[in-house]
């Protein structure tokens, strides 16, 4: 898997087809995938396209089901208004101490490159999946505004020094 | 306040005092019963969806007054000895009046290859083999009140029995499909059946606690969520969907293969059928 992701190494991943001539017979709104770089195995440091992420819409995307439904899997102190938040993966309060935006934006775009075997979507990725359904054939689950937005959310995710265990 | 006031609100203190003593001794027996039955329902380490389920609704299913499944129960009775078909023959026409007698254990064992077909068999497929060859009658829909009843009525017969399917000689090239299948990432979310019921039982997934997946000798179940019984294919499409890939029809081979890895997967514990779960 190391090698897999080596292949990436400072190479651009283009994640999908990108835009411009799409494959014969593949037509649909593939073209909305961006292409990235991966660095080290463990970053993205450009934001996705070039975007500007704006925290107030990506907290709304972070909590929405059918958008990032984040809390389906993580812990999130700063919001606890919504109640039931995941068991799944790791509590997110203090992320933003502990993980940079270049970080986060590949755990976000295809979190398999860290970590093969991880229960996350691939959250900007639509190329070697199985059997997706029609609806969502050839589309991300978020695009990349979207990606951006929940990066600039997740930046404000810090625990106040007292407070952290 | 007044005197009176305060009486009437000593014996409202009082009632309600003991209607919240009634209700702890209540709780207190409902929870030492389901503690023995999750006794029966763990085997090796091995525990059924039960023990992952709320009380109130383990409850439902430990009483057969309360089990809305047993309703699909008392209707396979009924098809159980309804003449169907141009060969003019019920069911007990061939296995007998007393289905407790000769059907008890067979759920335990499906799927099954067929040998004429060369094909992995489950029960409702048995059943509906069994329709068309012998009774020369019409194969039940998949999910049609009658399929789903006479399947809830055979899974009953075996309630208590431990789960028994054969994964070895000819089966297991059917066995590793299906154990495949179970660990294939699927969808635009990219998740497989594992990821949830191997990796992360007992934890939440936002409120919904996740199970082992042990759904073999649960189903068919009613869920409550969909207000009836439910056949263990119709899950595996749900869950298809909830992870945005595309599902199989109910019957097709991938699921057969696929229900016979999670009835492995539930070797040893008691058939439960009719199950309740959420």
């Amino acid at each position: 898997m190391k090698s897999i992701a080596k292949l990436a190494l400072g190479g651009v991943i283009a994640a999908g087809l990108v835009a411009g001539p799409t494959l014969a017979g593949d037509n649909m709104k593939t073209a909305k995938l961006a292409s990235y770089k991966v660095v080290d195995d463990i970053a993205i440091p450009e934001p996705l396209a070039g975007k500007k992420g704006d925290p107030a819409r990506g907290e709304k995307l972070f909590v929405a089901r059918k958008k990032g439904n984040c809390l389906a899997c993580h812990k999130v102190e700063q919001l606890k208004q919504h109640l039931f938040h995941g068991e799944i993966g790791p509590e997110l309060s203090d992320v933003a101490s502990n993980m940079t935006p270049a970080e986060m934006r590949l755990r976000l775009v295809d979190p398999k490159i860290v970590n093969p075997e991880t229960i996350m979507p691939s959250f900007h990725k639509v190329k070697g999946l199985h059997r997706v359904m029609k609806k969502f054939k050839g589309k991300p689950v978020l695009s990349a505004q979207e990606i951006e937005d929940i990066i600039a959310f997740v930046q404000t995710l810090k625990m106040p020094k007292q407070a952290k265990k | 306040m007044t005197r009176k006031g305060n009486k009437s609100m000593g014996a409202m203190g009082g009632l309600a005092a003991l209607a919240g003593a009634a209700g702890l001794l209540l709780s207190g027996l409902l929870i030492a019963n389901q503690a023995a039955a999750k006794s029966k329902y763990e085997v090796d380490g091995r525990k059924s969806g039960y023990h992952y389920s709320n009380p109130e609704t383990n409850e439902m299913q430990d009483d057969d007054f309360l089990n809305p499944g047993m309703l699909w129960v008392q209707r396979g009775i009924a098809l159980w000895s309804k003449v169907d078909g141009a060969a003019g023959k019920s069911c007990a026409s061939c296995h007998g009046d007393d289905a407790r007698k000769t059907m008890r254990g067979v759920f335990t064992v499906y799927p099954k290859l067929n040998k004429k077909t060369g094909k992995l068999e489950n029960i409702e497929q048995r059943i509906n083999r069994c329709r068309v060859e012998n009774m020369k009658a019409k194969p039940w829909k998949w999910e049609s009140g009658e399929l789903l009843s006479m399947t809830t009525f055979i899974g009953f017969l075996s309630r208590g029995l431990p789960m028994n399917v054969k994964v070895d000689g000819e089966v297991k090239p059917f066995f590793e499909k299906g154990k495949a299948e179970y660990f294939k990432r699927r969808g635009q979310l990219d998740m497989a059946c594992k990821h949830c019921h191997i990796d992360n039982p007992g934890k939440r997934i936002r409120a919904d606690l996740l199970s082992e997946g042990r759904a073999g000798q649960a189903f068919p179940l009613y869920r409550l969520k969909w207000q009836k019984i439910g056949s263990l294919h119709r899950r595996f499409r749900g869950c298809n969907k909830q992870v945005r890939a595309k599902p199989y029809k109910p019957g097709a081979e991938e699921y057969v293969n696929l229900e016979l890895y999670v009835k492995w997967r539930s070797r040893g514990l008691p058939v439960e059928v009719p199950a309740v779960r959420r």
